[in-house]
């Protein structure tokens, strides 16, 4: 009853909604050039690079929470749409910069933002804040993103008219099938081999993935700034999703299905919505970690990989975008932080998953978001008290 | 109503964005020491990356076993330019973004002047480009994929690529058995078994060799007996079998049952103790590897002596590999004017005759080991040493 005249409203309002639509993108540009220009330029590289895969964990993370936090589904397929976003979004970084700049060597031309924290301007050759190389870039993720969303249909569209956990087990097969099918691609073509390269026609090139070998020599586009970027998003997305009525309507579903189904919700469209936007955001993550390893491998995206990312919400707490957040920024650093402890680190950071476990088993912040946490709502309120009286 | 909420939701965002960044400050903030320049006079610093944990981890451990041994070894002599190394392990789990990660930080945390790393060709792969873009120098120990060196002018590898390996094969078949009619049976779908099958083939031909047919078969594959049964009507000297151990054990077995006596030889992929399960079906067969703890060359019989009162087992061909790659660079950092990434990889380029435990080792313009092979032979399951064979690059 309470989201309907908010609704109404919102449709409404003839200046509001383009700026409400609007501020989480400025938000998200806010946070990426931050990170980009005062954070990179200021640690050392092994900081940037784990920050760079805590960014793209939290992008995992977060679009998982969408379906196993905010439906209540169980889905162990989601190194497999990673899987998808970075082989489409590689292949096509790889093959394009080939084609568009001819050159022998492992083809990067980005601009500015997507030059590495350890880049230094060169006053000679000063490079634009968006090249070429960059739009590239941004299409392949972008089609990354989409294809993994398409696939997320293809594959949610029948199973999530099930109920239980047919979804975990067929995401399963998924994540196995797409490690199977890239395997069997053929062997790519070497940047070195120019005339190979011009000569083959592109929808060849299209399914040169290396197969079992992998594919290689992915130019490194992904920095600071398009991993936040994408990050700052998705929790945008994830956040004003969940406080939609969508959004209360996918919540509805993992709270009871049966009495979601009463009220009217239309329990498959909702849960193949929460699917195919995990799968897209999970497709960009993907996209970014293939263009910041620089190589794709599909033996590393098995649905161990996944489990990874279940680890992060479980530990974050299932359906809290800042748990989940919090989560996996710490499972990242914390494997880097505990290298001192050479081969034990792994025994060491089971060990803590399980006392964090133990001690609270409805993960750091339950299924609430940290500004509804009691200590921190009294603080908040406090602040907004002080701030009207100003 | 609606500005309230808009309001409450930016807050919102902004809180989960700043517990995110002060986490990762406060975390962050306790590695960002180790800046500044690499110290002249303290050890010098090299690296090691390898999947010490994981599926692989005999691999890492047994590479970095060698590796340690030669440490010790080169301190003992007093170190490479009056210093001592100081060797840094750090273990990928056999993953290609925790490979991303150790690189990054063997070299802008704990500043290293080389890398070693890493066995698998995928891992080097991932690792191998960092290094290449940080202008730090690395060798590979056993990576065999021959893309691994083509990431650029900073990488470089010890052990053989395959195409040596099939010609090594060809010369030992032509010269030391004097067969010159054969047969290959391979793996079509592996790409190191259908790799390594065509580079023999064409080495054989290009030598004068014959390969009257030349028969495939697919991963799972356990009844060979149509192919082997067209190689016995083929009449031929030989069958060249570049498979991994688990395929050749089946072979043997169901050829010597098909009456075939002639020799069976093949590459790296049998280096197992698992052929001792063929019984005497290996007998008069012959394989190409990196080396062989028999082999009576001083340098082997020294290593083989140290490692096995050191960790009291006989190296393997990964630890035979290491110490190679570690006592190279050592070898190179001593020659090098500077340890300057340039200046290194120049004095590694530079590398002629090398004596080392898997044999002489010369740097080719591609930055692969020109080296030579070492060919066993199976003496009921058990491997001996049968010869070197030197093959030019």
């Amino acid at each position: 009853m309470s989201s309907q005249p908010v609704s109404v409203k919102g449709s409404g309002g003839a200046g509001g909604a383009p700026l409400r639509m609007l501020w989480p993108f400025a938000l998200a540009l806010a946070v990426a050039a931050f990170m980009h220009f005062v954070v990179g330029p200021n640690f050392n590289g092994t900081v940037v690079q784990v920050l760079l895969f805590a960014g793209i964990n939290i992008t995992l993370a977060v679009s998982l929470t969408m379906v196993n936090g905010f439906t209540g589904q169980f889905s162990i397929g989601h190194a497999g749409f990673m899987a998808v976003g970075g082989y489409v979004a590689g292949g096509l970084v790889y093959y394009l910069s080939a084609r568009f700049f001819d050159s022998p060597q492992i083809a990067f031309h980005g601009g500015i933002l997507s030059a590495g924290a350890d880049y230094r301007p060169d006053p000679d050759h000063p490079l634009p804040l968006l090249s070429r190389g960059d739009l590239i870039m941004i299409g392949s993720c972008l089609a990354g993103g989409l294809v993994a969303a398409g696939a997320g249909y293809v594959v949610g569209l029948p199973t999530l008219r099930l109920r239980g956990d047919y979804l975990a087990i067929v995401t399963l097969g998924f994540g196995e099938i797409v490690r199977v099918i890239f395997q069997g691609t053929g062997p790519q073509v070497l940047f070195t081999k120019a005339q190979e390269m011009r000569d083959t026609p592109l929808h060849q090139l299209a399914w040169k993935l290396g197969g079992a070998q992998g594919f290689n020599f992915i130019p490194i586009y992904a920095t600071l700034f398009w991993v936040f970027l994408l990050a700052s998003i998705t929790v945008a997305a994830a956040l004003r999703l969940k406080y939609s009525s969508p959004g209360r309507a996918m919540i509805s579903i993992r709270e009871d299905e049966v009495a979601a189904q009463a009220m009217g919700v239309n329990v498959t469209r909702y849960k193949v919505r929460a699917f195919v936007l995990a799968s897209f955001f999970a497709g960009l993550a993907g996209a970014l970690a293939a263009l910041s390893i620089g190589q794709m491998n599909a033996s590393a995206y098995g649905f161990i990989k996944s489990f990874d990312f279940i680890i992060m919400i479980v530990l974050g707490g299932m359906g809290s975008i800042s748990g989940a957040v919090l989560a996996a920024t710490v499972l990242t650093i914390l494997p880097e932080a505990l290298r001192q402890f050479d081969s034990y680190r792994m025994i060491a950071y089971a060990l803590l998953l399980i006392i964090i476990m133990i001690l609270r088993p409805q993960g750091l912040f339950g299924i609430r978001e940290v500004w509804e946490l009691g200590p921190v709502r009294r603080l908040l309120a406090r602040a907004g008290r002080g701030g009207s009286a100003a | 109503m609606r500005p309230m909420l808009t309001r409450r939701a930016v807050t919102r965002s902004a809180l989960t964005l700043l517990l995110a960044s002060a986490t990762v400050f406060s975390l962050g903030a306790c590695k960002g020491k180790g800046k500044g320049k690499e110290d002249a006079t303290g050890p010098i610093k090299i690296g090691h990356y390898a999947s010490m944990t994981g599926s692989e981890a005999t691999f890492g451990r047994s590479t970095d076993n060698g590796i340690k041994l030669a440490v010790e070894e080169q301190n003992a002599k007093g170190g490479v330019k009056g210093r001592k190394i100081s060797l840094i392990t750090y273990d990928n789990q056999g993953k290609p973004d925790e490979t991303v990660t150790a690189v990054t930080r063997l070299i802008d945390s704990d500043k290293v002047v080389a890398l070693l790393g890493e066995v698998a060709s995928s891992r080097s792969l991932a690792g191998g480009p960092v290094a290449q873009r940080k202008g730090v120098p690395m060798i590979s120990p056993s990576s065999t994929n021959p893309d691994v060196t083509a990431i650029g002018d900073m990488i470089f590898r010890v052990c053989f690529i395959d195409e040596f390996q099939g010609k090594a094969g060809a010369k030992f078949i032509l010269e030391d058995l004097k067969l010159k009619r054969g047969a290959t049976l391979y793996n079509r779908a592996q790409a190191y078994s259908s790799g390594l099958n065509g580079f023999f083939v064409d080495a054989f031909k290009a030598m004068g060799g014959e390969i009257v047919t030349q028969q495939a078969f697919s991963d799972g594959d356990n009844d060979f007996g149509a192919q082997l049964a067209a190689i016995r009507d083929a009449g031929v000297d030989f069958i060249y079998v570049p498979g991994y151990y688990t395929e050749v054990v089946n072979i043997a077995g169901q050829a010597r049952r098909l009456g075939l006596t002639i020799p069976l030889i093949g590459g790296d992929g049998w280096d197992s103790a698992e052929l001792a399960n063929a019984g005497d079906a290996l007998n008069n067969c012959y394989f190409t590897n990196h080396y062989s703890h028999e082999d009576q060359r001083p340098e082997v019989q020294a290593f083989v002596k140290k490692y096995q009162s050191t960790y009291g087992s006989v190296p393997d061909g990964l630890a035979a590999l290491g110490y190679d790659a570690a006592m190279l660079l050592f070898d190179a950092m001593e020659r090098a004017p500077s340890l300057d990434g340039k200046d290194l990889a120049g004095a590694i380029a530079a590398t002629k005759g090398f004596a080392g435990v898997t044999g002489s080792i010369t740097i080719d313009a591609n930055r692969n080991a020109a080296k030579s092979i070492v060919v066993l032979e199976v003496v009921n399951g058990a491997p001996k040493f049968r010869a070197n064979v030197n093959v030019g690059p």
